[in-house]
């Protein structure tokens, strides 16, 4: 729209037509107080705490209500308007408890910092304050009546943003209060949104109250550890007996690619990382067969020992390696390359939860196909085939609820549950679950008698959708991804996303933790430039993927397998006895089902104790950064460093550390004597080292950027903090033939999560299991 | 909001109660326009508004019952629980204050032996201070249900209420 121009306190702006005066004066550094209005959500005018004067308007007008308009000369700052909200503190404080010291909001609340401005500590009122009990809701959420200002924040995020509703203002005037759907509890996705909202100490969060003070923490911004969608998270951190503990999670700065959205696994479902069980010290499988600590030289010499006489006796293809979905990108592409280049052997797989390889492959030669999950919130159109983004991809959800709302966008639902997003889809054809794949042929023109007139009418008007955006779940694999892309490519400006279901499935597809697939969707056959890259013992032959090194170990032919983060005995419903005759080598965090058959259990650190690169299921790469720390645990990337070197490898050839890169360790004469490098510490400060240990992930980032084309990215940008999108391929990639690529089985497992697990490691979260159990129970109760 | 079709279920209320809604609901652009008369009517039906009323029209119009509490908690003319059967609202607005309404709602009080928002033991009736009922020009004014009694005076309410005693039992 066109642009308007006003004057606020004598400053000429300009803002396009439409725009709202609060936002015109924020945009322009011109500060207006609110507590009700929250871009993005509908507008409230209850607080009347933006109130402005606008010439020739009698009365003073709220500013989050009206929009901008030609000639407009507005005043934010005068006597009359400090005194009008002055007064509205005080309205606010009449029954507000002065209880900040105790109060968890206390240092990070609107209303002290406006009290403070505005100087309302003295009021008119001095009527007794009516007090009320604190009331918990959920197993997340505290109500504190008196505290709540009424402002509406937490009944729009519910209702509007979240889709959930679980939230109501009842009563009336001096009596309002915020009033949960269950009566006296919330029947919600607790999500913790309204907590997060909530500009005083109204609401708050069972795992966070009367914990610390704000100010008392220090923050790191880094990646959810959980699903697919990667959101960052800002985790408050205080120092513990033995490290940093997380204390809080949440996005309240609003960065990132989640805005200041988290569900319940990103707010709350930190808290494994405490959990008594946690593994802090290696152990070995003693001569009685028991599990028993020993020092992590004894762990590491023993198992890099076993390795290299396995590897040097039965060969590199007794050997196999399982990675994880929740190891970084460079401990992923590090892992396969240990197996290539160090244990010799192809047998390299991980929990496949998604195709990405029939992706990458239906993606081949294609340019920025490839949606961003930013993307979701801006296309005007979107086909959402298979998935349950609500439950799997809460962040998905959201960017469609907000998309939907703010944009008026199109969502086509084709699924064979009735998933909640039918709620706000422009139409939604529910098909049966074997279906998907004929349906994908249906939509590309072939006729078929199973789909109705309601498919067809889809079909049509999809049809006339020139800027589709497919995102499907993993319902959808192989032969029938490649058709869905071949109709998608067959609409003008398509672009497509693919739902896996971890923090890192998709970067561990695109590191390689294939037995048929190098980094990059590179076929062992065609290895190119890998084939000198991982040197002489890479073997030229595809290997074993997950199952089948699992069924080749049942037999006794597996000599070793070496396991990391992940958990295939529980997953695959492995018999223990199948691995008796396989050394075991398991990183993890718990003695999982897989640690307890091990021979030697490495006690790791989870994503938030480490840093490096993940790789969103959307193809947004972010920058994970060390949070918390944990005595006694280390980080995949040192172990597999650490292994490779008990195994004799050359760890130079391995990692790409040292080379080229110089620090200053300081000067010993001059005015800068005594000072390191400043650049040095800015690095440590952030635990990325300059490259000269061979533990440092940005030095394995530069050989991943070196030989994955697609993984082309300003770094500049990445470590600022944004997330950066790359694609599955790149143009040079379309070259290469992958090829039977349809008899090759896709191996996809999905982890069928809900809100409320998150694989193996979600077993470990209190707070989430807390959540799940109370869920689980009033399902039951409600169906006696 | 959610724009699902409601669900054919039992209803709670009698067939022309129910069909009424069916036409309500249709009648405004959106449907929770409706929401307001249904719960009056359904209060006038029933008493008073019911949870299992709340969660048929909630059901009804494809909201949720939180929403149906939140509007229903804010009107004073809607109730959740019961009343007498003679639902006595004494208007003590300002008309009807410089006309003795006050004085008239004491009376009422010690007649009674109720006081605001009670229920006789029997049931026949239950007494409310309201605000202005719009019958200034007559004042002080008494509603009865949804009968008006105007230009009263202590007598005269007597006289009333006598009168509706009478015709509990019938």
């Amino acid at each position: 729209m066109a642009d308007v121009t006003l004057t606020v306190d004598g400053k000429k702006i300009t803002a396009p037509a439409g725009t709202l005066l609060i936002d015109a004066c924020r945009k322009a550094g011109i500060e207006i107080p609110a507590f009700c209005y929250y871009p993005g959500l509908s507008l409230q005018a209850a607080c009347r705490m933006c109130v402005v004067r606008i010439e020739k308007i009698p009365k003073l007008q709220t500013a989050c209500t009206t929009p901008v308009a030609e000639g407009m000369i507005v005043a934010t700052d005068t006597d009359e308007i400090k005194q009008s909200r002055k007064a509205m503190l005080q309205l606010v404080l009449a029954n507000h408890p002065l209880d900040c010291p105790v109060c968890d909001a206390g240092g990070e609340c609107e209303l002290q910092d406006m009290t403070f401005k505005y100087g309302a500590a003295d009021s008119n009122f001095v009527d007794v304050k009516n007090h009320r009990e604190e009331q918990q809701w959920s197993p997340v959420v505290y109500f504190d009546r008196p505290r709540c200002i009424l402002c509406y924040r937490c009944v729009r995020v519910c209702g509007e943003g979240m889709d959930v509703w679980a939230l109501g203002v009842q009563n009336r005037g001096v009596s309002s209060v915020i009033a949960p759907n269950g009566g006296d509890h919330l029947d919600c996705e607790e999500c913790g949104m309204c907590i997060d909202i909530c500009p005083v100490g109204a609401l708050t969060s069972d795992t966070y109250r009367y914990k610390t003070r704000p100010w008392e923490m220090t923050h790191v911004s880094t990646i959810c550890t959980h699903c697919g969608d990667g959101c960052k998270t800002t985790l408050g951190l205080r120092s513990s007996s033995d490290g940093m503990e997380i204390i809080r999670g949440d996005n309240r700065d609003k960065s990132g690619i989640n805005g200041d959205f988290l569900c319940v696994k990103g707010r709350y479902a930190f808290d494994f990382a405490n959990h008594k069980d946690r593994l802090t010290q290696p152990l070995l499988r003693n001569a009685e067969g028991k599990l028993v600590p020993a020092s992590w030289e004894e762990a590491l010499t023993f198992a890099g020992q076993r390795l290299h006489e396995i590897r040097d006796t039965r060969g590199g293809e007794q050997i196999g390696v399982i990675g994880s979905n929740r190891a970084t990108n460079e401990e992923s592409y590090l892992l396969q390359k240990f197996a290539r280049s160090v244990l010799g052997t192809n047998n390299i797989d991980h929990h496949r939860t998604a195709d990405y390889v029939s992706f990458a492959k239906a993606l081949a030669g294609q340019e920025q196909r490839a949606a961003s999950l930013r993307e979701a919130e801006t296309a005007p159109a979107i086909l959402l085939i298979g998935g349950d983004p609500t439950e799997q991809h809460p962040m998905l959800a959201w960017n469609l609820r907000t998309n939907v709302r703010h944009n008026r966008a199109r969502i086509y639902v084709v699924n064979h549950q009735e998933i909640k997003l039918r709620r706000q889809a422009t139409s939604f054809l529910k098909i049966s679950a074997e279906n998907y794949s004929a349906f994908t042929r249906f939509l590309a023109g072939e006729e078929n008698s199973i789909f109705g007139a309601e498919a067809t009418a889809l079909r049509e008007t999809l049809a006339t959708e020139p800027n589709l955006l497919v995102i499907f779940g993993s319902e959808l694999r192989g032969a029938a991804i490649e058709a869905l892309v071949r109709y998608g490519l067959s609409l003008p400006d398509t672009k497509f996303a693919c739902l896996g279901d971890y923090v890192n499935s998709r970067g561990a597809a695109d590191m390689g933790l294939y037995p048929d697939m190098l980094p990059g969707y590179v076929p062992v056959q065609q290895p190119g430039a890998f084939a000198t890259e991982y040197g002489e013992r890479f073997p030229a032959a595809p290997g074993l993927d997950l199952p089948s090194m699992l069924d080749v170990a049942a037999r006794g032919n597996l000599a070793a397998l070496y396991v990391v983060g992940s958990n295939p005995v529980h997953r695959y419903g492995v018999a223990a006895a199948s691995l008796k005759n396989t050394f075991l080598i398991v990183q993890d965090m718990f003695l999982t089902e897989t640690a307890l058959l091990a021979d030697v259990v490495l006690p790791i650190a989870n994503l938030y104790e480490k840093a490096g690169t993940v790789t969103n299921t959307y193809g947004d790469l972010q920058l994970v950064r060390k949070a918390a720390d944990r005595a006694g645990v280390r980080t995949d990337l040192e172990l597999i460093v650490r292994l490779a070197d008990t195994m004799g490898a050359d760890v130079h050839a391995l990692v790409p550390f040292g080379q080229g890169t110089r620090a200053d360790m300081g000067q010993s004469r001059g005015a800068q004597s005594g000072e390191a490098d400043r650049h040095a510490v800015w690095l440590a400060a952030q635990n990325l080292e300059p490259k000269l240990s061979p533990f440092d992930p940005s030095a394995l980032l530069d050989e991943i950027q070196r030989l994955i084309p697609s993984y082309s990215f300003s770094r500049l940008e990445l470590f600022a903090g944004n997330d950066q999108h790359v694609q599955a391929t790149s143009k040079n990639n379309a070259l290469v033939q992958i090829s039977n690529l349809s008899q090759r089985p896709d191996g996809v497992l999905p982890s069928m999560d809900t809100l409320f697990t998150s694989g193996t490691m979600g077993r470990y979260s209190s707070k989430l299991t807390e959540v799940h159990d109370s869920r689980n129970k009033e399902i039951l109760v409600a169906a006696n | 909001m959610t724009t699902e079709a409601p669900m054919k279920a039992p209803t709670i209320f009698s067939s022309e109660l129910a069909a009424r809604f069916d036409k309500l609901v249709a009648l405004y652009p959106a449907r929770r326009s409706a929401l307001i008369p249904m719960l009056l009517y359904a209060q006038d039906e029933q008493g008073y508004v019911t949870d299992a009323a709340i969660e048929e029209i909630a059901r009804r119009i494809g909201i949720t019952p939180l929403d149906v509490r939140n509007v229903l908690s804010y009107y004073s003319l809607l109730r959740t629980k019961p009343v007498g059967k003679y639902h006595v609202q004494v208007c003590t607005n300002i008309s009807c204050m410089l006309r003795g309404g006050q004085e008239l709602f004491e009376h009422c009080k010690e007649h009674l032996g109720i006081g605001h928002k009670e229920t006789t033991p029997d049931g026949v009736f239950s007494l409310e201070e309201v605000e202005c009922i719009g019958a200034c020009s007559w004042a002080p004014a008494v509603q009865v249900n949804y009968d008006f009694h105007d230009n009263l005076t202590a007598d005269a309410m007597d006289a009333v209420l006598d009168q509706y005693r009478k015709q509990a039992g019938k």
